[in-house]
């Protein structure tokens, strides 16, 4: 039967294929994706760095570079500049600034800071923290917050801590014990706040900012604000803005101000949710994506305020409608000079986000695809090499 | 649809363990009709069942199974068409299968006939099921429809049936005793026994016990070539696990009766993903321990010629403890959770038969679920499910065809009120039918429709900060057409071949994802996803016979094209889901002389994507594995002794099933066992 002899065949031919090993291709860097989104800017302000968390455990954090000069977006550039360090730039990016000629990026489940050339992006060196959160920098020590303290008789009660890093040797020089689950910091004078969060404490949330005195590294005081810390900013008038996250459920978030001249708190904005937030001159920018498990619902909210007079401008700093395509707000900058606004949208969390430039009026100016979950932003005050061709 | 009347059930009776070269699925001179040889007493046989070619399914039994150098029911399934594995590398790693890109939690997983549950998230974790005893592992597409069947068989969009040994005794023995020790790389120590023993004529009992140790240690390396090149170790992989199983099995008049106690213990450490870090610098000490136990039973009936029965029960309880601990691994914050899980399962089914042609199977199942955990704000979830299945099958000459319909209600109670989620009550149907349009060809063509939902699990409803009451079930809709070929040559070098080719178009609804919430660390789960999956799956089996050489060759090819249809404003609307290659394929060839044997596998894995977004940053490689085993059984007096050496990963091709989670290397393995 013809039939049969074509199958048998088929069936000897199909043996045959068994055999037969192709060769496996090599596995590449992947490169950078510039992208042309604005006209070339002049402005003390370069451009600037954004890092893009990158969802945890999957190794996918990312250095993007808005070039202003040229109006470019580099999406991607971390890999290709250092295509001999292991893994790329590791799991989870959290904070990102600059300080002197270095770029510090915090990567939080890589427990360490990776320190950067700010005017090329190539790896330095690592200082190695557990669980680091959030920098920040006074004269030649930057202070890195991180969950990972002591542990205690009770494994579920471990503080957190702060470091100190001298930054000409790299190399951590002081550890000083705050709450639990410090997050942002910011430095008035000799004072370093640090926000407690105790998120990993549930229901029994930290509800304090730690004060630590840089001269002596030690923990002067502590205040007494609300559950679930997170956002700490100080701006020009000795005061510090500090969010609240709430409990999800009942406890709604809020906004604090202390003033550092009696570290106590002076201020409580009930209907000031904030998740993220940015200090620039006078006015204060903030966003919250607020998450209710009764309600299984995201509550998102803008807002701009102004520090001095503690007044709330406005409710919508996005004015042309653009605020209802961001589907989670997840990082938020003000140029220092022509007061752009830059908002980042994470989206799902496991897809490229987006980030978009605003006119200080609040119209759209552009938009850009980046990394997953894009977060941080750092601004550039000196030109990056390597963009030429 | 009979026993005994269409051929249904066929069962391959292996010559003597001695010269156990014939492939379950070789040689129509191998098979026996069950109704027909009611006593298989000749030899020390592996039964099987052999799938019906109405709807797809894929059967590896006895040798087929032996000669694939799997430690795993998981390792085993990756040889089936169709079927993506997600496993997180090395014996330890969770394995979890997916059938045609539906998901984990639309497969059903069944062992000696009744399914193995995990209300908590659905997923059965393959690899801690040895393949130490298993003399058979089936996929049904759609639904296994074999006549009497309980509601669970009609109630996942598709199934795995994992079937143990049943004792079988040769002439005048009583007893069958059987040791086996494996060893080889990543430490591994593996010794079990077999004891089956014959009480009476009617009744036998087979008791099983395995233990299995491994460090879990294995380099890896990752190379780019335009850049880094790093080899580390893997580490905190280490498992320890008990497994006793025992199994009596009885007759009765037109019936029989089997029950089975399980038990599984293990203790395993989690090496987390592999992310940069300080190399050397933290010790990764996540770790979880196990305890499954369960006790079933089953009985069928034939009281009259045209009516059949059959009850099953459960009852099974799942522990779970897993321990992160800071003052071991510093980065890690401290996770301490103990979580319980019991369930009671009572199935009832008849199965009439109308008119020669026509049956009719009626089956109810009820389950209860409970959920225990020390959580922060738990819910203390049960679950109660009850399960309705009408089914009709007919049968003429050249055409078969069956439709069932299945009821499900579902009732969920929480310990403080208002937690709860709404009950369900839910219908979904089943289409199938084949065409045979010859008598001397067998040539079939074949197509089955089905609709089937998932359960939001406990965990999607109710797990603290993360659970979603409101979710709704989870629907599939699956279309396949197929055309199946089979024949047997007595005298020729090719003795045997059959051919399956499927082709499908599935639909995934109201999928359930986790979406994060305000910020990285919480997130929640909704409906939202909308995935079609159009594939073609096609199976070949050959077996040769050149002088006393035996040659036997299994081929599977997948094709899939899995789209993410979810979010109509995405970029990457219409990607190909994550995971899902488009081309996957495997290759079995066993070569049998005398009492040697080598045997070699080959899966490969072709180019997809480990995130939604179809972009160079997500893009994985193509990966291929070659494994080669060698052995020979030798006879001493009585017994027989077999001396197997296996290697794994030949090439030592370097690849990741799941991102961050490096696979192993080049590993070999040897394995002795001797039959008293």
């Amino acid at each position: 039967m013809r039939f049969e002899n074509m199958m048998r065949r088929m069936a000897i031919a199909a043996l045959s294929v068994v055999a037969l090993v192709s060769c496996r291709e090599d596995e590449h860097i992947v490169p950078s994706t510039p992208s042309d989104i604005d006209d070339p800017s002049k402005s003390p302000v370069y451009g600037f760095y954004l890092l893009n968390e990158g969802n945890m455990g999957s190794n996918k954090a990312t250095l993007d570079y808005f070039d202003a000069t040229k109006g470019r977006y580099h999406k991607n550039i971390y890999a290709e500049r250092n295509p001999g360090v292991v893994k790329e730039l590791g799991d989870v990016g959290n904070d990102i600034k600059i300080y002197g000629n270095k770029l510090y990026a915090v990567i939080n489940c890589s427990h360490f800071v990776e320190v950067m050339d700010a005017r090329t992006a190539k790896h330095i060196d690592i200082i190695s923290i557990p669980n680091c959160r959030y920098i920040t920098f006074k004269d030649r020590y930057a202070y890195v917050s991180s969950y990972a303290g002591p542990v205690q008789i009770d494994p579920n009660a471990r503080l957190g801590y702060v470091a100190k890093i001298d930054t000409a040797t790299l190399q951590v020089v002081g550890q000083c014990d705050v709450g639990y689950q410090p997050e942002e910091m910011a430095i008035v004078g000799d004072k370093l706040y640090v926000a407690n969060s105790g998120g990993y404490r549930v229901p029994n949330y930290d509800h304090t900012v730690s004060v630590i005195d840089l001269n002596t590294f030690e923990v002067t005081k502590t205040i007494d604000v609300a559950i679930n810390l997170h956002r700490l900013k100080a701006d020009k008038y000795g005061q510090l803005w500090v969010s609240s996250r709430g409990d999800y459920y009942e406890v709604p978030s809020r906004t604090f101000v202390i003033d550092s001249k009696t570290d106590e708190v002076t201020d409580e904005f009930k209907l000031l949710p904030c998740s993220n937030m940015t200090i620039c001159g006078d006015s204060l920018y903030m966003y919250s994506t607020e998450w209710n498990y009764n309600t299984q619902k995201n509550t998102i909210s803008y807002a701009m305020v102004n520090v001095k007079s503690k007044k709330i401008l406005t409710r919508h700093f996005i004015t042309d409608g653009t605020d209802k395509e961001i589907i989670i707000p997840y990082g938020i900058a003000v140029h220092p000079f022509t007061r752009e606004i830059y908002v980042t949208d994470a989206k799902d969390y496991v897809t490229p986000g987006t980030l978009y430039c605003f006119n200080p009026d609040g119209t759209k100016k552009w938009q850009v695809e980046t990394g997953d979950i894009p977060a941080h932003m750092a601004f550039m005050r000196q030109p990056v090499e390597g963009f030429d061709e | 649809m009979k026993l005994g009347v269409s051929h249904k059930f066929t069962i391959v009776a292996l010559v003597t363990i001695l010269l156990s070269l014939a492939p379950c699925g070789a040689g129509a001179q191998e098979k026996r009709d069950l109704s027909k040889t009611q006593h298989i007493d000749s030899v020390l046989v592996v039964a099987r069942v052999r799938p019906e070619k109405v709807i797809p399914a894929q059967v590896l039994c006895g040798k087929e199974l032996q000669r694939l150098n799997a430690h795993s029911v998981a390792d085993a399934i990756r040889y089936f068409s169709g079927v993506q594995i997600k496993d997180y590398g090395g014996i330890g790693g969770l394995k979890t299968i997916n059938v045609r890109g539906m998901g984990t939690q639309h497969v059903g997983v069944f062992y000696d006939g009744i399914q193995l549950g995990n209300a908590q998230n659905g997923q059965i974790d393959l690899g801690k099921y040895s393949l130490d005893n298993m003399a058979a592992v089936t996929l049904y597409n759609g639904q296994k429809s074999s006549g009497v069947q309980s509601a669970k068989d009609y109630a996942s969009a598709s199934a795995v049936y994992l079937e143990a040994r049943r004792p079988q005794f040769e002439d005048g023995k009583r007893h069958n005793l059987k040791f086996t020790f494996k060893t080889g790389s990543f430490g591994l120590a593996n010794p079990s026994f077999l004891y089956e023993q014959k009480i009476g004529e009617r009744m036998s009992n087979s008791l099983n016990a395995e233990f299995l140790y491994t460090t879990g240690r294995y380099k890896f390396s990752y190379v780019k070539a335009d850049g880094y090149d790093t080899t580390a170790v893997r580490r905190n992989g280490d498992v320890r696990a008990l497994r006793i199983e025992n199994g009596l099995f009885g007759r009765v008049k037109n019936g029989g009766w089997r029950a089975k106690v399980y038990f599984y213990n293990s203790e395993r450490g989690y090496p987390g993903a592999f992310v940069r870090e300080e190399p050397g610098k933290f010790k990764h000490e996540d770790r979880q321990w196990d305890t499954n136990f369960f006790v079933q039973g089953s009985y069928n009936k034939k009281p009259t010629e045209h009516y059949r029965f059959s009850v099953n029960a459960k009852y099974a309880y799942d522990y779970l403890h897993y321990l992160s601990d800071p003052r071991l691994d510093v980065t890690t914050m401290y996770v301490n959770n103990h979580y319980y899980q019991q369930e009671l399962y009572l199935s009832a089914s008849h199965e009439v038969q109308l008119r020669r042609w026509w049956d009719v199977n009626l089956a109810t199942d009820f389950q209860y679920n409970t959920l225990d955990a020390d959580l922060v704000n738990f819910a203390y979830p049960s679950r109660f499910t009850m399960l309705g299945a009408l089914a009709t099958s007919m049968h003429f000459k050249h055409l078969k065809m069956q439709g069932s319909l299945l009821y499900t209600f579902v009732d969920d109670f929480t310990e403080s009120a208002g937690a709860a989620a709404g009950n369900k009550h839910v219908f979904t149907p089943t289409f199938v039918a084949q065409y045979t349009p010859f008598e001397e060809i067998d040539l079939s063509v074949r197509a089955f429709y089905k609709r089937i939902f998932r359960m939001p699990t406990l965990n999607d409803l109710y797990y603290t900060f993360i659970g979603n009451k409101y979710l709704k079930p989870e629907y599939t809709t699956q279309y396949n057409v197929g055309v199946t070929y089979e024949k047997n040559w007595r005298h020729t070098a090719l003795r045997h071949l059959d051919v399956s080719l499927d082709a499908y178009y599935n639909e995934v609804e109201d999928k359930i994802i986790a979406m994060p919430t305000s910020n990285q660390f919480q997130w929640t789960m909704v409906n939202l996803g909308y995935v079609e999956i159009r594939g073609v799956d096609a199976v070949l089996n050959t077996g040769f016979k050149f002088g006393r050489v035996g040659v036997d060759c299994r081929l599977t090819y997948t094709y899939q094209k899995a789209q993410d249809y979810t979010d109509k404003t995405s970029k990457y609307y219409g990607d190909q889901i994550p995971y899902i290659p488009w081309h996957s394929g495997s290759a079995v060839v066993g070569l049998n002389y005398r009492g040697w044997s080598l045997d070699y596998s080959f899966i490969y894995t072709g180019e997809r994507y480990e995130s939604v977004a179809n972009i160079p940053e997500n893009h994985a490689l193509s990966w291929y594995t070659s494994d080669l085993a060698l052995s020979k059984a030798f006879r001493i007096r009585e017994s027989q002794l077999k001396v197997t050496a296996e290697v794994n990963n030949l090439l030592n091709q370097q690849y990741e099933v799941v991102q961050c989670y490096p696979m192993p290397g080049t590993n070999v393995k040897f394995i002795i066992s001797w039959i008293l």
